[in-house]
């Protein structure tokens, strides 16, 4: 029956509209997301000690662990320090989104609408990332963080001499590929992010159409899978960017 | 064949073929990798950011594919 097939929209579902800001599914669930990570965070810093709790120890080693890899990578402790949270929040913030979008109540908790669209029912919750918008500012905040980097580092002359090169003809061919790669990546950052989780629901929604029972655990594990690592692509791409951004052009 | 059909068939066309290199690409990409690993596994920790990034350039061409894909559907 098409009228009782599974809906699969690009849009996100629109719930109302406050002051003129349309309120989406996904932007209620981001809100979420975030809630859950202030919670965190003021719950954990609250009860630090010096002699650490078992729960502060875990925290404490991955925090640790994943500085010292930002440390080694951009081999410069102030760098590191600059930009360690913002990379961290990147992961952080894709990593609870992914998982938050898999959790029942996500995409069948929602109101009933008038107008009989998506089957009566518009869902309260929907994974984050299905949003181009939301995968799209994320690629925003970082190509910024990125050119931020590469501006303070080296200079806004010396890092523009990486795409404007008159010295020779194929220096001016490989820097005008620099360039063009360069604003290539906010659509590559924001479609990777965004393509993975879709088509990663889209899967779930068709498993659960036709194979109601076991089929889709595997690919529930799988989506778990996929939203750890896109989140940890998403921050390691805007480590190594930066890493690029700030050595020397030659 | 109407316009809608037309482009629904388009940009699974589109989709479908603009997969085909990078899957190649990134199947030759990690298995080099591998081999890398295991001839020397102390480099591993130099040879994987430097695959993620080879991964990532090779990917942005099938990205590129689903684009053109959501423009031909959409517009």
């Amino acid at each position: 029956m098409a009228s009782e097939g599974i809906h699969i929209a690009l849009a996100p579902y629109h719930i109302t509209d406050i002051a003129g800001f349309p309120i989406t599914s996904t932007l209620v669930t981001s809100w979420l997301v975030v809630i859950v990570l202030a919670v965190f965070a003021v719950v954990l810093s609250r009860r630090l000690k010096l002699v650490p709790s078992r729960g502060q120890v875990v925290v404490e080693s991955v925090i640790s662990f994943v500085y010292g890899y930002v440390e080694e990578t951009l081999d410069d402790a102030k760098l590191a320090r600059r930009y360690f949270p913002l990379i961290m929040t990147i992961f952080l913030f894709i990593f609870c989104a992914n998982i938050v979008g898999l959790l029942p109540f996500v995409g069948a908790v929602g109101i009933h609408n008038t107008t009989g669209e998506h089957g009566g029912l518009t869902p309260l919750f929907y994974p984050v990332n299905t949003d181009l918008n939301v995968t799209l500012a994320l690629a925003i905040i970082a190509f910024v963080a990125i050119e931020f980097a590469g501006i303070t580092v080296l200079g806004a002359l010396r890092y523009g001499s990486k795409f404007v090169n008159i010295h020779s003809v194929l220096g001016f061919v490989v820097g005008l590929i620099e360039f063009i790669s360069e604003i290539a990546r906010l659509i590559t950052f924001s479609f990777r992010l965004f393509g993975n989780i879709f088509a990663g629901k889209v899967l779930i929604l068709l498993a659960l159409a036709f194979m109601p029972y076991l089929v889709p655990v595997p690919l529930l594990v799988y989506e778990v899978f996929v939203g750890v690592i896109q989140a940890a692509i998403f921050a390691l791409l805007t480590l190594f960017f930066i890493k690029i951004a700030v050595s020397e052009p030659h | 064949m109407d316009a809608e059909s037309a482009k629904a068939l388009g940009m699974a066309v589109v989709v479908g073929l603009g997969m085909i290199g990078p899957g190649i690409g990134i199947g030759i990409l990690v298995s080099r990798a591998l081999e890398a690993i295991g001839r020397n596994p102390d480099a591993t920790g130099k040879i994987i950011p430097n695959m993620f990034i080879g991964i990532v350039f090779t990917e942005a061409l099938a990205i590129f594919a689903l684009v053109v894909g959501f423009i031909i559907k959409f517009t």
